[in-house]
């Protein structure tokens, strides 16, 4: 229970493994801070318990000499603070910031309570004869950057994928880009996380990562004639 | 100049012939008031607690019924979330630590004989139990009450086709006007009474922190309550005329009300944390019999920390589809608040270091809101930082984390000021023993029943969702929800020794005296239970701060704010 690290799902994306080196960084300082505080507080509660004759010492904590033994912690916290940042920044701006080249595009549009989840076909483009619309089944190859377009048509979903790490809100009105390289083949959860409505629990799709051959198989499969 | 106004009028004549109705219902008595607000905040707290108690049973047996209650839908599950979410943070949070102690406290701890504006005060919890009698009947009527989230999200909650809930989200929407309008009457009073009632002598820097937080929190929701209003009318005349303010098909825009509804829901957690801090700011010194460690400094941190929270929002709002650039801005800025809190926490911490600490009930309460608001304080590093967040957010990681810092303000927090001022409050002493276990049951099982949540919510599982074992990779850690779910009938169970202890003080506890701690704040002055007025003919005089414990300048280890001292001893 205490190993917090060990709780993730298993990670199968390029970027995963950056977010759990942020989750642990920020788990095993926040850990060591806990063991700090609450060990002085602890020692404090025992040592300075009430005992007959023993008075409080009168310590107003005003002067600045008496208030360094906290400031200095709490600039301790600031700095800690800072580094969690500056090591978080470059991995946001990998995740949501620019996205890599990708070969494939896939459009996934919410609707309560389903994921439609459309490939461009051969053509590569949207909107062509081509097109084909599966619901509720994401399949990929594996090792090749995903782009996906995500879409809403009534209320928020969001779609979350714990193995990739990966989270998207998908607002109606808007088209919100988002990436994915997945690294092992598999068949993965797709759940929705945003509350949108009675069918929310259980709202889910599932993600196919294939590897090169498989996935070619089932392009094929799909689009027998090209 | 202090005495102006009608709260001095006539202290003797006042009394005698207030009957039965002016002294109960519709009382313009501050005290009165304030144990008004306690009653209405204690009801939901039940209805909250039910509520919840029905959520965990369907989390962990989500096939069975629920004893009591029948077979949980989805559609039902949603209006519980909601519904407990709305009650335990807007009727049971709010009016228990700013409704009621804001009330108790600030004109007896200033030398104030009353608010202000004592009818506007009394108006101000009219409108409340108002707003509570809409909140209830939206419960019951057709269609059902409000399932769109505490969050109220559209265009979930814009239109009736997306939930099912008509009249239950009008309702709701209208019970928060109401009770929105109750706190802006109480802060206005709050604020008044506190620059222009205070008693000579009670300059700002001596007035007891606990005043120093409530006025911060009055504050807080005073400047950040506009927007929201602005967007609650917008998501009513969405609803009910069907303008598109929310509404991308007509041009408008989703995050518009994310945006309102967070610019005051960041502030308006601080609304909870602070007074609940200040209650224990106030009951440390008293039990360590030492002053509070960095009197200025820790109202310094609390101003900076409110003014921090007026540019946090959007830290709600990282995986929301607004603008990726923002988030780093919002994370600098969400973490830094930890820079206030973690200087509040150490003085709490620093208080103690070579103190003479007494373990009473009131003192426990306190101790135990300090050691679980670290863990919820250090929780929150991980949903402030962006990209931690893309995996957290939505999770139960959340859950676990908001009741880490929301449960330990509202009941660690609040017990530790309503067993320390019981006594005030209602002239009774309060069963030491009984106190003890319910303060050690409550701690245990609330780290039973929240603890793992961390662990489920790492594990993935989405908050919002009636049934978990609709998803294959939670299967497995379905054992973590059952152990939450018999954490939390347990820690209802835990309240029965609070119930008790009330109900048996009430009818036959022993006479509490003026001053049971040894405490230095003007409220002990005067008589418990305060009369009318609060004080005879003569209001006490300040000569001093308010955490005086142990000076070198008196033999006994406290010098309450009124005491004239001749001359020097030494
Ligand atoms: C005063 C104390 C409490 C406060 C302030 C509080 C506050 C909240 C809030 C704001 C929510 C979010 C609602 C939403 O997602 O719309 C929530 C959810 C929840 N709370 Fe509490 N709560 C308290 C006590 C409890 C207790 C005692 C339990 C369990 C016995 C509990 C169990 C839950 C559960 C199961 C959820 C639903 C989580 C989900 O499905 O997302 N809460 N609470
Ligand atoms: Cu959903
Ligand atoms: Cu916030």
């Amino acid at each position: 229970m205490l190993n917090w690290m060990r709780w993730l799902p298993e990670n199968v994306s390029t970027y995963g493994g950056e977010i759990d080196g942020i989750i642990a960084l920020i788990y095993y300082v926040t850990l060591a801070w806990f063991f700090l505080t609450l060990g002085a507080f602890v020692l404090f509660l025992i040592f300075y318990r009430r005992r007959p004759g023993r008075r409080a010492t009168y310590v107003q904590g005003d002067r600045l000499r008496e208030l360094a033994w906290i400031l200095v912690p709490v600039l301790i916290v600031l700095i800690l603070d800072f580094w969690i940042d500056l090591r978080g920044a470059p991995v946001w701006a990998k995740v949501k910031g620019q996205m890599p080249p990708a070969e494939l595009t896939i459009q996934v549009t919410a609707k309560q309570f389903n994921w439609e989840i459309l490939y461009p076909g051969p053509d590569g483009k949207f909107g062509t004869e081509d097109d084909r619309q599966f619901d509720n089944e994401l399949h990929v190859p594996v090792g090749k950057p995903v782009r996906l377009v995500l879409k809403s048509k009534d209320v928020i979903h969001s779609l979350f994928s714990p193995n990739l790490r990966l989270k998207q809100d998908m607002v109606p009105g808007r088209t919100i880009p988002a990436w994915f390289e997945a690294t092992k083949p598999g068949k993965y959860e797709l759940p929705c996380a945003e509350l949108c409505g009675f069918g929310h629990s259980g709202m889910k799709a599932w993600l196919y990562v294939h590897s090169p051959e498989e996935y070619q198989k089932w392009v094929k499969e799909q689009w027998p004639t090209s | 100049m202090r005495e102006s106004g009608a709260a001095v009028l006539d202290v003797h004549a006042h009394h005698a012939e207030r009957g039965f109705w002016r002294t109960y219902v519709f009382s313009t008595d501050h005290k009165m008031i304030g144990k008004q607000y306690l009653s209405l905040g204690l009801f939901w707290a039940v209805v909250g607690g039910l509520l919840a108690h029905v959520m965990r049973w369907q989390l962990a047996w989500p096939e069975t019924a629920v004893p009591g209650w029948g077979e949980v839908g989805p559609e039902t599950y949603n209006v519980l979330v909601t519904m407990h979410g709305t009650i335990m943070v807007f009727f049971v949070a709010m009016p228990i630590l700013l409704g009621a102690f804001g009330n108790f406290l600030i004109p007896l701890m200033i030398g104030a004989r009353d608010m202000a504006f004592p009818r506007l005060n009394m108006l101000s919890v009219w409108v409340f139990a108002l707003a509570s009698l809409v909140l209830l009947v939206s419960f019951f009527i057709p269609g059902g009450a409000a399932s769109a989230g505490w969050t109220g999200y559209p265009p979930l909650s814009a239109k009736a086709e997306y939930t099912g809930v008509n009249w239950g989200m009008d309702l709701w929407i209208l019970a928060h006007a109401l009770e929105f309008a109750a706190f802006l009457m109480g802060g206005v009073n709050y604020l008044t009474t506190a620059i222009a009632l205070r008693v000579p002598g009670m300059t700002f820097f001596r007035l007891p922190l606990v005043i120093w937080q409530l006025l911060t929190a009055t504050t807080l929701f005073l400047l950040s309550v506009g927007p929201l209003i602005a967007g609650a009318v917008m998501l009513l005349l969405d609803r009910i005329i069907g303008t598109h303010f929310y509404a991308a098909e007509g041009g408008g825009d989703p995050l518009l009300w994310q945006h309102l509804f967070w610019f005051f829901g960041h502030p308006e957690v601080y609304v909870i944390l602070l007074p609940a801090v200040g209650l224990v700011l106030d009951v440390l010194p008293v039990f360590a019999r030492k002053p509070i460690f960095g009197y200025r400094w820790i109202i310094y941190s609390t101003i900076a920390a409110g003014g921090l929270s007026f540019i946090v929002w959007a830290h709600h709002m990282f995986v929301s589809g607004m603008d990726p650039r923002l988030a780093m801005p919002f994370s600098i800025t969400t973490i830094l608040i930890s820079v206030p809190f973690a200087f509040i926490m150490f003085a709490m911490i620093a208080t103690l270091w070579k103190g003479s600490i007494r373990f009473d009930t009131p003192m426990l309460w306190a101790l135990g809101f300090v050691a679980m608001f670290i863990v919820g304080g250090l929780t929150g590093i991980f949903n402030g930082s962006a990209p931690a967040d893309i995996y957290i957010s939505d999770t139960y990681f959340v859950v676990a984390h908001f009741h880490y810092t929301l449960f330990s303000s509202v009941v660690f927090g609040g017990f530790a000021g309503f067993y320390f001022w019981f006594p005030k409050m209602f002239g009774r002493l309060l069963s030491e023993p009984l106190g003890k276990i319910h303060f050690w049951l409550t701690l245990v099982f609330f780290n039973v029943t929240f603890f793992p949540l961390h662990n489920i919510g790492l594990a993935g599982m989405m908050r919002r969702i009636a049934n978990p074992l609709e998803y294959e990779f939670l299967v497995p850690h379905q054992w973590i929800n059952v152990v939450a779910t018999v954490g939390g009938m347990l820690l209802l169970a835990s309240q029965i020794p609070f119930v008790v202890n009330v109900v048996w003080s009430l009818l036959a506890g022993k006479t509490a005296p003026k001053n049971p701690w040894g405490a230095n704040t003007l409220e002990w002055t005067a008589p418990s239970p305060p009369p009318h007025l609060n004080w005879g003919e003569t209001l006490p005089v300040v000569y001093r701060g308010a955490y005086e414990y142990s000076s070198p300048e008196v033999a006994e280890d406290w010098l309450p704010q009124d005491r004239t001292l001749a001359a020097r001893s030494r």
